[in-house]
């Protein structure tokens, strides 16, 4: 799939969708920074295009598993701004029930299996999707977002051989946002790890994840590949994480891990300016830009409003949904 | 009723339950070939595409088990070893027996994860244990073990029904043993204990593997005039805690058998339990007959001295029940 089937209103979409994301991001920063959320959370500004870019290609029927920083691919798959931040504010009607929180948000109805707090924990998960869509004879695929933190962990290596050796319908989506945690992704990490796939001898490539032309266009041939019985791909979507891996990182970290200037020099090509500039290059108009962006921000402007005024959950439904 | 051997009852209550519904896979390391004996000749009735010969993969296989019952499948995922269970811990801690939970209830789980526990059989310490008590401090995951060929069949048939993660725990050394097994679609249901013998002087409750040990234990006991109750859970969660108690109702005494190490046992969680609720029923102090907090090792001897037999069981009824059990029968 190429860059330039990528319709220029099609790309005014996933920038409207990138720009929800970013917009939430932004505002739950503000509202854990005072405080008003119960827990912690890991954002996903400057990695939008990723979960934008390859949601863009999968139906209900097509299941995701996410990561902890997990708010992106929800918003991606799942129209329910209102029940993802409700979830994030530990309320009845988040989409959990307030059960699961940040880094737990699934929208099962939309085919998300949710985010996960294990780093690496969706790569099974996904592998026994995609193994399910297989065995249905169903032509649906699954995806798995994983970090290049997760990219370490021995599952991957086991998953890789069963999605090779069964020919899954699965792709596996590394967003190398280069940082595992607090370490910079090349102190922990050898080699590069798309080409983890080629032992395996199923495709893997490196991706521009900063541009969601790009992440499109490459999910797309993989999605595909992986719907008409050509097994899995493994993608690695080169970004970079705008903000620390956890909010308020600074107050308990002794010394930082990467300087300010590399952040600023970084966000010069951050996901939304290279779409916004691709933008203008396919000649749309700023005007309809500009209401795009309107609409996003009215729309989770509603939704900080509904989540913090929601109810919160009855103690009695700890004591539920243990066992169905 | 016919007497087939335990692995026969479960590879029948697969095979029933398999052909009842498609839905139904079944994953694991050599499944096709089945060393064990249990999935034998299900490739050959339901085809590789329902019956998955894994690589050696419990990370993934654990976790794969959770992705394909959340999406519509029905996964009986056979660990083989129990320790195993260990190396693909991560998925059945952190995602099988809580996504359910986290996710608000918005998925069902309907796995049966398979594995042989327990010693006597000179496979030392990594192919030995009995982790039922660790599964059960995981709060989302129910588990049966069966004693007897029968109840496998029924509690197999139960667990494939079942909507939640469900670990069949079979006792290594006894998948050969045989006994009678109902024809047809018998199913027990998961949480309901048996009374195996009925006594009125002691209770002793047996889980799994002790179970045998235990009606040994109890002919000894006939022999000097001390009739036990004998209970066999079948099912460790969800316990059957009104059948203990209703026994101990009868005997005011109690002796739990655990082949599992004595600290944090099931034996110790059932004796808490009664002492909670049925404090004002005991007569006696409970005795719990469990592995003292040792690796089980290797040598048939030291097994021996690990493992309790008939005679610890007798010891410790004696210690609780002896005098006043020989005296009123005797």
């Amino acid at each position: 799939m190429s860059v330039q089937e990528l319709t220029s209103g099609k790309l005014l979409e996933l920038y409207g969708r990138m720009f929800r994301i970013r917009t939430v991001e932004e505002r739950l920063a503000q509202v854990q920074a005072a405080g008003e959320l119960p827990g912690p959370v890991h954002l996903y500004i400057g990695q939008e295009a990723v979960a934008v870019g390859v949601c863009a290609h999968l139906s209900d029927q097509d299941w995701i598993c996410s990561t902890h920083r997990g708010h992106g691919h929800f918003l991606a798959k799942s129209d329910e701004i209102r029940k993802l931040v409700a979830e994030v504010y530990g309320r009845a009607s988040g989409v959990c029930g307030g059960k699961g929180g940040s880094m737990h948000v699934a929208d099962v109805s939309k085919g998300i299996l949710g985010a996960n707090g294990i780093v690496g924990g969706g790569i099974a998960l996904a592998t026994g999707a995609a193994l399910s869509a297989q065995t249905r004879g169903t032509r649906n695929v699954a995806v798995v977002f994983f970090g290049d933190g997760a990219a370490n962990q021995g599952v991957l290596l086991e998953s890789l051989n069963v999605a090779a050796l069964w020919k899954l319908p699965l792709v596996l989506v590394c967003e190398n946002n280069g940082f595992s945690e607090f370490s910079p992704t090349a102190t922990v990490t050898a080699g590069e790890i798309w080409k983890r796939a080629t032992p395996f001898g199923i495709p893997g490539e490196p991706v521009d994840g900063n541009d969601v032309r790009e992440v499109w266009s490459a999910a797309g041939e993989a999605i595909e590949r992986a719907r008409g019985g050509g097994g899995a791909t493994l993608l690695e979507m080169r970004t970079y994480r705008l903000r620390g891996h956890v909010e308020a990182e600074k107050s308990f970290l002794a010394k930082s891990y990467r300087s300010d200037e590399e952040v600023e020099r970084r966000r010069e090509r951050e996901p939304l300016r290279v779409a916004l500039a691709a933008l203008r290059g396919a000649r749309i108009a700023p005007d309809a830009i500009a209401a795009a962006e309107d609409k996003e921000r009215a729309a989770v402007q509603a939704a900080f409003e509904y989540a913090a005024a929601a109810p919160w959950p009855q103690p009695e439904a700890a004591f539920q949904h243990m066992f169905a | 009723m016919a007497k087939k051997r335990m692995v026969q009852a479960i590879n029948e209550a697969i095979a029933e339950e398999m052909e009842r519904d498609p839905s139904i896979i079944v994953m694991g390391e050599d499944v096709h070939i089945s060393p064990v004996g249990d999935t034998r000749g299900l490739i050959e009735r339901f085809g590789a595409a329902r019956v998955r010969n894994t690589p050696i993969s419990e990370s993934v296989m654990s976790g794969m088990a959770v992705g394909a019952a959340a999406t519509g499948l029905r996964v009986i995922c056979h660990l083989f070893y129990g320790n195993f269970i260990y190396t693909g811990f991560d998925a059945i801690a952190n995602q099988a027996a809580k996504l359910r939970y986290m996710l608000g209830g918005q998925v069902k789980l309907p796995i049966l994860y398979m594995a042989m526990i327990g010693g006597g059989r000179s496979v030392a310490a990594q192919h030995s244990d009995s982790m039922h008590p660790l599964l059960m401090n995981l709060g989302g995951v129910k588990i049966v073990m069966p004693a007897a060929p029968g109840d496998a069949k029924g509690l197999v048939k139960a667990a494939l029904r079942d909507d939640n993660p469900v670990f069949l725990l079979q006792a290594a050394g006894r998948g050969g043993e045989a006994g009678e097994v109902p024809d047809g679609d018998y199913v027990i249901p998961l949480g309901k204990a048996e009374e195996k013998r009925a006594g009125d002087d002691v209770t002793v409750v047996a889980l799994g593997s002790m179970v045998k040990p235990a009606l040994k234990a109890c002919d000894e006991l006939a022999k000097q005039g001390i009739s036990a109750s004998l209970i066999d859970p079948r099912t460790v969660v969800p316990m059957d805690y009104d059948a203990i108690l209703g026994s101990l109702r009868r005997t005011g005494r109690l002796v739990v058998v655990d082949e599992a190490r004595k600290s944090c046992s099931v034996a110790s969680e059932i004796a808490a339990t009664v002492a909670e609720r049925g404090f004002h029923l005991l007569k006696a102090p409970i005795r719990r007959v469990a592995v003292e907090d040792v690796a089980i090792p290797y040598s048939p001897v030291l097994e021996k001295a690990v493992i309790p037999g008939h005679q610890r069981i007798v010891g410790a009824v004696l210690e609780i029940a002896g005098s006043e059990g020989a005296r009123r029968h005797g």
